[in-house]
């Protein structure tokens, strides 16, 4: 099953590298990975998604907890949460297509951010599996970039991950 | 008081009340070993290979509980010390290693001697350090320590820059009292609901048996296993890790379990009920086939890391603590209870034991010409009355030693079961002497083991450690050959070493006494000897049988019940069908 885990971590240099360590030496699988400082400078926010067997991801979880610069972490898809992943993509566009370009991307609630004569760098935003959707209804032969942030997340509710 | 990065480093050692460094100097310490050589606190052992200095240390850890702490200098000084720091990881044993570093202007210009030490030993420690502020040093220090021994304990490194060590540069002292780390909080001590279930578990099991590791040592509870598995009647079987957490020669022990434990402890292992782990990992040299591990059992594991519980074998009750507190507790509601074990259970099961120990699966040909491993280490036993501090290399050496000296008391048998590290066992029984510079001291080891730390022989002669060398020379790497014999079909590729070095001369050339040993009549006498020369380092070059394997073995791959057992003089096996 498909797990985001987000972490509140020290923002420390070799936190980064500890976590990426752990997960290629004991041989998990990472499908993205994002982190950033939050607003509390001393601690960074990274946001994984793995897939494992219940048996695995508990092991994740409990070596991740393991290492000393992991302050806390949750696994969101234990309960309610929003995910969102930020999406660029670059196409060709024609005379042909731009029309239809430009009501997919409408549909799919993204913005067209850039305008050559001849492409479009669209912005989306949505749950992973959103942003699959888009790509996979567009022309692949028009397709020239895809940048993807990798997935991050939230818990509803008023529970948070903090201190 | 001001001081240097130097002398704050030293004096910090100093102030966790460090006795003894082990370390090799270079460029990037030069600093360093200018502060050790002004001061008499911390007392410096040179070794003469980085790795005999993290053996040395993790001996001495070992053997006191105590964090080892260890001194190279940058690139290959910190390379050398990765072996005996994964070591010391993989067997969860508290050691500090202080690398020096390029100074911190250059680090990253492939400068010369610069490894990156951090990256390098991250996944062999449990946590690391790159100091990078002179004024970060004596905290960094306290939390190298702090880190190290407590919890589940492991090495930690510190790298520091040579820069931050200018004896120019003074800054004020204080070593703190205290750290925190606000994402480190270890020390549990267990779930109340979950230790009474366990307990509930305990008094209605019918074939019930305690399995405990490594835990107990380095938790200091052997005094409660000890009395919770005596109140209970139970039978125990240790780990390698374990020997010696609960005494050997008591009528509970039922030996070491696993790939070379006993045929009972297997068998009891595979026909429980109820196995109780307390401080053991599941390791699968103890487990074998895992889905055929315990096929009848329900599982209590009391461990201190919750990684360990249900890593490999999915347990129903898991208890994370510390084991001295848990037992406590334990040891408590059995006490309070009104139900006791069944009476008629525990004796129907304890003749099953019996039935399995009548085997005598540790019985060996004593009437052999040849000197039988087996028989060293019994006589080794005597000689000692028991008490003496074992370490060991790795090979079969190593399994005769776990299986025929009995030990009574934690923190006696001292040998690398994680990684298996070949060279582990002379450099560790000089850290282990130094501490404990009354007792004796054994190293058993095998031909190829011992020459892969034989150079630390100059250095227990410096510093005047006068251990025992026992090597069961049967001029193979016998551990090898044995699964070459029985997997390969004797085809033994590349596991005899064709010229063998005079041991006896070796010794001498270094300064200690040589004994070489070939009957069966002289290995009495020369142990003898040897262990009344308390003040001489002595090598015992036993000339052993060389076609004598290990028994029982599981192989790899097989379950508990299904053990290659020996085959007797007279050619009946003892190894049986069982229902
Ligand atoms: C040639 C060779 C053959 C071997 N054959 C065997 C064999 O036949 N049988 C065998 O048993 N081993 C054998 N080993 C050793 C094996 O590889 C493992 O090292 C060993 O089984 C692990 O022991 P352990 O489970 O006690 O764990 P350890 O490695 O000692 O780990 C201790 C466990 O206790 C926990 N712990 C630590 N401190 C505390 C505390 N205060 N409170 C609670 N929990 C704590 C830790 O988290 C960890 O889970 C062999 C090794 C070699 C080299
Ligand atoms: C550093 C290292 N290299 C290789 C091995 C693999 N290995 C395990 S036992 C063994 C043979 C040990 O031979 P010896 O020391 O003579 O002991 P014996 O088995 O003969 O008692 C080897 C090569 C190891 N454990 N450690
Ligand atoms: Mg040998």
């Amino acid at each position: 099953m498909r797990h985001i885990i987000s972490i509140l971590m020290e923002n420390e240099s070799g936190a980064l590298s500890r976590v990426a360590g752990l997960f290629s030496a004991r041989g998990y699988n990472i499908e993205s990975l994002t982190v950033a400082p939050t607003e509390d400078p001393s601690l960074s926010r990274m946001t994984l998604v793995t897939r494992g067997s219940d048996q695995i991801i508990e092991q994740i979880t409990k070596q991740l907890n393991k290492l000393i610069d992991v302050v806390k972490l949750i696994d969101l898809a234990e309960s309610a949460h929003i995910e969102r992943e930020l999406m660029l993509v670059k196409v060709k566009t024609t005379e042909a297509n731009r029309e239809e370009i430009r009501s997919m991307t409408d549909i799919f609630r993204g913005r067209i951010l850039d305008i050559t004569p001849v492409t479009y760098v669209i912005e989306m935003t949505g749950p992973s599996e959103k942003l699959d959707a888009f790509i996979a209804a567009v022309d692949p032969e028009s397709i020239i970039e895809v940048v993807r942030s990798g997935a991050t997340g939230i818990s509803r509710g008023e529970k948070g991950l903090h201190l | 008081m001001e001081l240097s990065g130097a002398e704050i480093l030293i004096k910090s050692l100093e102030d966790e009340g460090v006795e003894y460094i082990f370390g090799y100097p270079g460029g990037a310490v030069l600093h360093i070993y200018d502060a050790l050589f002004q001061q008499d606190a911390v007392k410096h052992i040179l070794v003469r290979h980085e790795q005999g200095a993290t053996h040395a240390a993790d001996g001495y850890a070992r053997a006191t509980g105590l964090p080892g702490v260890v001194l190279v200098t940058s690139g290959p000084g910190a390379t050398n010390a990765v072996t005996g720091i994964a070591t010391a990881y993989m067997d969860s044993i508290p050691m500090v290693v202080i690398s020096g570093q390029v100074p911190s202007a250059v680090i990253g210009s492939d400068a010369f001697q610069e490894v990156d030490m951090v990256g390098i030993s991250r996944p062999c420690v449990k946590h690391n350090f790159l100091v990078k502020d002179v004024n970060l040093i004596a905290e960094t220090i306290k939390k190298a320590f702090y880190v190290a021994s407590t919890g589940r304990p492991g090495p930690v490194v510190v790298d520091i820059p040579k820069d931050i060590t200018d004896p120019r540069i003074k800054v004020p002292y204080k070593y703190p009292k205290k750290v925190h780390i606000r994402s480190y909080n270890p020390a549990v001590s267990g779930h109340k609901g979950q230790i009474k279930k366990a307990v509930d578990l305990m008094l209605s099991a019918e074939r019930p048996i305690i399995y405990s590791g490594g835990g107990v040592v380095l938790g200091e509870a052997s005094k409660e296993l000890t009395e919770f598995s005596q109140l209970l009647g139970y039978p125990v079987t240790n780990t390698l890790m374990g020997l010696g957490a609960y005494p050997a020669t008591d009528k509970l022990f039922v030996g070491m379990l696993g790939m070379h434990g006993t045929y009972e402890a297997n068998m009891s292992m595979h026909e429980s009920d109820l196995i109780i782990a307390v401080g053991a990992r599941f390791d699968d040299r103890v487990t074998g086939k895992l889905d055929q591990f315990c096929p009848y059992a329900k599982i209590i594991h009391i461990d201190i890391d919750p990684a360990s519980i249900s890593k490999t074998v999915k347990v129903d009750v898991p208890i994370v603590g510390e084991v001295k507190p848990v037992l406590e507790q334990m040891i408590e509601l059995i006490k309070d209870s009104k139900k006791t074990p069944s009476k008629k259970a525990l004796e129907t099961w304890w003749k099953q034991i019996k039935d399995w120990q009548s085997i005598d699966c540790l019985s060996y040909d004593r009437e052999s010409p040849q000197i039988k491993p087996q028989f060293v280490i019994e006589q080794l036993y005597e000689v000692t009355n028991g008490e003496a501090f074992v370490t060991s290399d790795v090979g079969q050496h190593q399994m005769w030693a776990a299986q025929y000296y009995r030990f009574d008391k934690p923190r006696r048998w001292i040998n690398s079961g994680g990684l298996g590290t070949m060279g582990f066992g002379l450099p560790a029984a000089i850290g282990v002497k130094l501490a404990h510079p009354k007792a004796d001291v054994a190293c058993v080891t095998g031909e190829a083991s011992i020459q892969m730390c034989i150079q630390e022989l100059s250095t227990a002669l410096q510093y005047k450690t006068p251990i025992k060398i026992v090597n069961l020379n049967n001029r193979y790497m016998g551990m090898v050959r044995q699964w070459q014999e029985f997997s390969y079909e004797s085809r033994y590729s590349h596991s005899y070493l064709d010229t063998i070095p005079d041991f006896v001369k070796l010794a001498e050339a270094y300064g200690h006494v040589g004994m070489r040993i070939d009957k069966p009549e002289e290995v009495r006498p020369a142990l003898e000897k040897a262990f009344a020369m308390k003040d001489r380092t002595v090598f015992l070059d036993i000339i052993t049988d060389q076609t004598e394997n290990v028994y029982p073995m599981i192989e790899s791959g097989k379950a508990h019940h299904d053990m290659k057992l020996r085959v007797t003089a007279t050619g009946t096996t003892t190894d049986r069908e069982l229902a």
